[in-house]
C-alpha cells in the first residue's frame, strides 16, 4: 500500500510534466499574450548565473512569510534540525497561538527541534538520496545558490521526477514549486569546442528558458516568493546574525574612543623621546 | 629598593598605606618581582627607532591569550567525536548564551594569528633580525611557527565539517609520502584505516592540552632569547655598542612605560579591525570560514575544491605544482623549512634593508609577491593556467633564499650610520 | 645625560600625563568588564538546559491510593502521593515534634504554605531531595513502621532525617527545613503540570 502510494507519487510530477509539454503550445501562446512588457529574467533566463537572491535578514515580514512558505512547501521532505519552533517564534515575533495553529505540525512541542516527517530511510529509496537538512544550506552553498537552484528549475522528461535544474544539474529534488512558479523548457545550443589533438568537440551550453504553463504566481510574485523563502533560510543558518551585526557597532565604537584615548596618552608620553 | 618611573619620581602606590607597602616588601623579601620589574621592563631598553613593523610581537601575544581564553570556554561546550562535533559546534553557534561571539573569535583570532605572525616574520626578513647574534631568537621563533601550524591545522579538524574532514585526510595522506615508514606512519597518525573517531580525539587532546603548552614553553624562550641579545631595529644597529656613563643605550629607551605605552595604541587599531571582521564578517567570504564547513563531514563525498585555509595556501600550491607526490611534499616541507636556513644563507655585511643593495631589495620583494601569489593560486583549482604560475612563482619563492648566499655576498651596500635615524612622533 | 633618548625635564606636564594615563586604564577596565560579561553569561543554563526544563506532565488518573510515583522536573526528582484519607489525618497532631510546622523557612509556592502543603488534600507534589545533603528520602508511609508512634511520612536513609506525609521535618532530624514543593497546577482534573502555575512557567 505505501509503495503504491510511493509509486502514484513519483510518477506524479512527470505525468504533469507530460501534461504541460502537451498543453504547452497552448501556454506558451497564452503566456506570450499576456506578458506585453513585462520581461522579467525568469523569461529568457541566459543571465541566471547572475541572478541574486537580494534578501534582506532584518525585514521580518519578509522571515515571516518565508517560514509559512518553508512549512507549507518544504517542511514535507526537509528538516531544520537545528532550529527550535520556540526560537523561531520569539526571533519572527510569532506568538506561541499563532506559532501552533499556523506552523507547527500537531504533536510537536514548541521546545521541539523542526524536523520533517518524512521517513530518511524512505526518502532515499525514493529520490535516491535523503532530502538534507536545511539549517546550514544558506552557509554551506549561499544565498544566490539557493535562489538559483529555487528559480532554475525546467521540465526534463528523461529525468524520473521530470525535473532539471541547471544550478544543481540532475537534483534528486522534483520541482515542488512548479505551481507557483509554472513549468519552463531549458532550450540548449550545441557549441563548438576546442578538444585535444585538434578534435572539435561538442558541448550543449544553456540558451535560455521557454515559459510553458504559467503558475498560480506572476513573474515577480514568484520571485519575490523564492526570496522570502532563502531569507527564511538565510535567518535559519545564523539566528544570531542581525543581534551580531547591531552590536558590532557599539563594540567598533567603544574600541576607537578606546584607541583615541591610547593614542593621546602615548603621544603625551612620547614627548620625552628624542 | 624603589620603583622609579622615567621621569625619575618614584612609583607610588594609589593612596600609599604603610600595610601595602608592607605587602610589597613581604612579596619581593619571596619572589624577585621589583628585579624583575626593573630588568625586564623599566630597565630593559629597546632602540626608540620601532616604526609600524615592530607592533606585531606584541599583538602576536595578545592574539595567543584571546585564543587560549576563548579556546577555553569553547572547550567547556563543545564536545568531540565524529557523531557530536559538528552538532556541539552549532550548539555552541544558537543555544549557549553569547557561544557564537566566543567562536567567532576563536575563529577570527586563528586568522588574525598568522596575519600577526606573518608580518612578524616579514619584519625579520627587512631588518635582518634573524642574524648574528639573533640566530636562536630567530630559531625558536621558526618553532613557535610550526607549532602554530600543527595547532591550528588540528584545530581546524575539530569542529568535523567536510573541509575539517578531506583537508584532514589530504594533508595526514602527505605523511605517507616518507620512504619506507610512510604508510604505518600514517595509519599510526589517524588511529584508524581512514580519517576517523580516534584522529578526531587525539587531535583534541593535542589541539587543546598538548600544543598550547608547547607554544607557552616555545613562546617564553623566545622571550628570554629576546631579552638576553636585546632587540633589533631598523637600522640594524647593536644599539648596546654605544652606551651612556650609566651603562645604558645611548638609542635606546626603556620598555616601559614607552613601548608599553605605544603597544596599547597598537593593540586598540588591532582590535578595531578584529572587530569590524569579528561583527560584519566573521567568514571573510569563505576566507576565514569555509561554506563546505558548514556540511557534516562526509566520506563518501569530496568537497568541489579542497583548499586549506588561506595560511596554508602557499605552502599547499608549492604542493600541488611538482606532478610528483613525494617530490612535492618534499618540496612544501623544504618551502617552510628553508625560513630555518636564513641566519647562515645571508652573507650581507649589513642587516637592514635600508643598507642593502638593489639585488636583496629585489629579491624580498620577489618573494613576498610570490608568497601572496602562491596563497592566492593554492586557492584556485589546479588547472590551466594556474599550474604554470604555480611553478614560476616557487621557483622564485626558492630562488629568494638558495640565491642569497651569493646576491647578498656580491651586492654593493650603502654605508650603515653610527647612530638610529629617529624622527620625534 | 646628554645624547641619551630620554630627557624628562621641564616640558613635562605631569599631570596631564597622569590625567591620560587613568583615562585610558579607565577605559581599558570598563572594556575588560564588557569583554567578560559574554563569558560569564556563556555558563547560564543554555537553550537546550532550559528547553529540558520545560514543565513536565504527568497523568495523575492512573495513580492508586496510597501510592507515589517519581518523576524528573529540572534535573530534580519529583515525588507525586496520592494520600489516603487516612494518611491525611495523620498529618495533624504532631506538631509539636516538627521544627517548622507552619513552613516559614521552608520553599514552597503560597498554595502550598498551609498544614497539608500542597493545593488539594489528595495529592502532595514535593520536590523529594532531603533538605539536609540532597539524598533521596525514601517511603514509610505506614502509621507505626519505624517506631510506634510514627505516624508515616519520609526517611532519608543516609544520616536519618525524618519527614511527615507533608513533608514536614521532625526534631532530631540532621535537615533543618521541609521539604521543598515546587511549582505546579492542575490544568485539568487528570493531569499535574510540574514547573507552571499562575504565576507562568518557573
Amino acid at each position: 500500500m505505501r509503495t503504491d502510494t510511493a509509486r502514484v507519487r513519483r510518477s506524479l510530477p512527470a505525468v504533469l510534466a507530460w501534461l504541460a509539454v502537451a498543453a504547452a503550445p497552448l501556454g506558451a501562446w497564452a503566456a506570450e499574450e499576456g506578458a506585453g512588457g513585462a520581461e522579467g529574467s525568469a523569461k529568457s533566463g541566459a543571465d541566471w548565473q547572475s541572478w541574486r537572491a537580494g534578501n534582506d535578514v532584518s525585514d521580518s515580514a519578509s522571515l515571516q512569510r518565508g517560514a509559512r512558505n518553508f512549512v507549507s512547501y518544504c517542511l514535507g521532505c526537509h528538516s531544520l534540525k537545528y532550529e527550535r519552533w520556540s526560537r523561531l517564534g520569539s526571533d519572527l515575533a510569532i506568538p506561541g497561538n499563532l506559532l501552533e495553529r499556523d506552523l507547527m505540525p500537531p504533536g510537536d512541542k514548541t521546545t521541539d527541534y523542526i524536523t520533517t516527517t518524512m521517513p530518511a530511510k524512505d526518502a532515499e529509496v525514493w529520490f535516491g538520496k535523503t532530502p538534507p537538512d536545511l539549517s546550514l544550506m544558506a552557509r554551506a552553498r549561499s544565498r544566490d545558490y539557493l535562489y538559483q537552484f529555487l528559480t532554475t528549475f525546467y521540465v526534463d522528461p528523461t529525468r524520473q521526477t521530470g525535473a532539471n535544474n541547471l544550478r544543481l544539474p540532475t537534483t534528486s529534488m522534483p520541482d515542488v514549486l512548479s505551481e507557483l512558479g509554472g513549468l519552463k523548457k531549458a532550450v540548449f545550443k550545441d557549441v563548438a569546442t576546442p578538444g585535444e589533438g585538434g578534435r572539435v568537440g561538442h558541448e550543449q551550453v544553456f540558451d535560455h528558458f521557454e515559459p510553458l504553463a504559467p503558475g498560480r504566481l506572476s513573474d515577480a510574485e514568484y520571485q519575490a516568493f523564492v526570496r522570502d523563502t532563502v531569507n527564511f533560510l538565510d535567518y535559519v543558518s545564523e539566528p544570531t546574525q542581525t543581534a551580531r551585526r547591531a552590536l558590532g557597532v557599539w563594540v567598533v565604537l567603544f574600541l576607537l574612543v578606546f584607541t583615541w584615548f591610547a593614542w593621546l596618552m602615548k603621544r603625551e608620553y612620547w614627548k620625552d623621546v628624542h | 629598593m624603589a620603583v622609579k618611573t622615567a621621569s625619575g619620581a618614584p612609583a607610588r602606590l594609589p593612596g600609599t598605606a604603610p600595610a601595602a607597602q608592607g605587602l610589597w616588601a613581604w612579596l619581593n623579601k619571596r619572589m624577585p618581582i621589583d628585579e624583575f620589574i626593573s630588568t625586564q621592563l623599566t630597565g630593559y631598553y629597546a632602540p626608540k627607532n620601532f616604526n609600524i613593523w615592530y607592533f606585531f610581537g606584541s599583538l602576536a601575544l595578545v592574539v595567543l591569550v584571546m585564543q587560549l581564553v576563548t579556546g577555553i570556554f569553547l572547550t567547556m561546550f563543545y564536545k568531540p567525536g565524529e557523531l557530536t562535533s559538528f552538532d556541539s559546534v552549532e550548539y555552541i553557534m544558537r543555544e549557549v548564551p553569547w557561544g557564537w561571539l566566543i567562536r567567532y573569535l576563536h575563529s577570527t583570532g586563528a586568522s588574525a594569528f598568522f596575519i600577526v605572525v606573518y608580518l612578524h616574520m616579514f619584519r625579520a626578513l627587512l631588518y635582518g633580525s634573524y642574524k648574528a647574534p639573533r640566530e636562536l631568537l630567530w630559531l625558536i621563533g621558526m618553532l613557535v611557527y610550526l607549532a602554530l601550524m600543527a595547532e591550528a591545522f588540528m584545530g581546524y579538524v575539530l569542529p568535523w565539517g567536510n573541509m575539517s574532514f578531506w583537508g584532514a585526510q589530504v594533508i595526514v595522506n602527505l605523511f605517507g609520502t616518507i620512504p619506507a615508514i610512510g604508510p604505518g606512519l600514517v595509519e599510526w597518525i589517524r588511529g584508524d584505516y581512514g580519517i576517523a573517531d580516534a584522529t578526531l580525539n587525539r587531535f583534541f587532546s593535542l589541539h587543546v592540552a598538548a600544543v598550547p603548552l608547547g607554544l607557552l614553553l616555545l613562546v617564553m624562550l623566545h622571550l628570554v632569547a629576546l631579552h638576553e641579545t636585546g632587540s633589533n631595529n631598523p637600522d640594524g644597529i647593536e644599539i648596546k655598542e654605544k652606551s651612556g656613563p650609566d651603562g645604558k643605550p645611548l638609542d635606546g629607551i626603556p620598555f616601559h612605560p614607552y613601548y608599553t605605552v605605544k603597544d596599547v595604541v597598537g593593540i586598540g587599531v588591532f582590535f578595531v579591525l578584529f572587530a569590524l571582521v569579528v561583527f560584519f564578517v566573521p567568514t571573510l567570504g569563505g576566507l576565514f570560514l569555509e561554506g563546505p564547513n558548514f556540511e557534516v563531514a562526509n566520506p563518501l563525498s569530496t568537497p568541489e575544491h579542497i583548499a586549506p585555509v588561506w595560511y596554508f595556501t602557499p605552502f599547499y600550491a608549492i604542493l600541488r605544482a611538482v606532478p610528483d607526490q613525494r617530490m612535492g611534499a618534499l618540496l612544501m616541507g623544504l618551502a617552510v623549512v628553508s625560513f630555518l636556513f636564513l641566519p647562515w644563507l645571508d652573507r650581507s655585511p649589513v642587516k637592514s634593508m635600508r643598507y642593502r643593495g638593489w639585488m636583496s631589495r629585489t629579491a624580498l620583494t620577489l618573494f613576498v609577491v610570490s608568497f601572496i601569489a602562491l596563497g592566492y593560486l593554492g586557492l584556485q583549482p589546479a588547472e590551466g593556467r594556474y599550474v604554470l604560475l604555480a611553478r614560476i612563482f616557487a621557483l622564485v619563492y626558492f630562488l629568494y633564499f638558495f640565491a642569497m648566499p651569493f646576491y647578498t655576498h656580491f651586492e654593493k651596500v650603502k654605508p650603515v650610520p653610527e647612530r638610529v635615524v629617529y624622527r620625534a612622533h | 645625560m646628554a645624547d641619551s633618548a630620554i630627557t624628562a625635564g621641564d616640558g613635562v606636564d605631569l599631570s596631564r600625563r597622569k590625567f591620560l594615563t587613568q583615562a585610558t586604564i579607565a577605559t581599558g577596565a570598563v572594556g575588560v568588564a564588557f569583554a567578560a560579561v559574554p563569558f560569564i553569561e556563556s555558563w547560564a543554563p543554555s537553550e537546550r538546559a532550559r528547553a529540558q526544563g520545560a514543565p513536565v506532565e504527568l497523568d495523575i488518573s492512573k495513580l492508586d491510593e496510597g501510592q507515589m510515583t517519581t518523576t524528573v522536573w529540572r534535573r530534580s526528582p519529583i515525588y507525586v502521593v496520592r494520600r489516603t484519607p487516612d494518611m491525611v489525618a495523620r498529618i495533624a497532631g504532631h506538631d509539636e515534634l516538627l521544627k517548622d510546622p507552619g513552613s516559614k523557612s521552608s520553599k514552597q509556592p503560597a498554595y502550598a504554605k498551609n498544614a497539608l502543603r500542597s493545593r488539594s488534600a489528595e495529592f502532595l507534589v514535593l520536590v523529594g531531595t532531603c533538605t539536609h545533603l540532597g539524598c533521596l528520602p525514601k517511603t514509610r508511609f505506614d502509621a507505626g513502621e519505624l517506631y510506634p508512634s510514627w505516624p508515616g511520612g519520609f526517611f532519608c536513609p543516609c544520616h536519618g532525617s525524618r519527614f511527615d506525609l507533608a513533608g514536614r521535618v521532625f526534631e532530631g532530624s540532621p535537615a533543618s527545613i521541609n521539604l521543598r514543593v515546587p511549582p505546579y497546577s492542575y490544568p485539568n482534573p487528570r493531569t499535574l503540570l510540574v514547573g507552571v502555575d499562575e504565576k507562568g512557567a518557573a
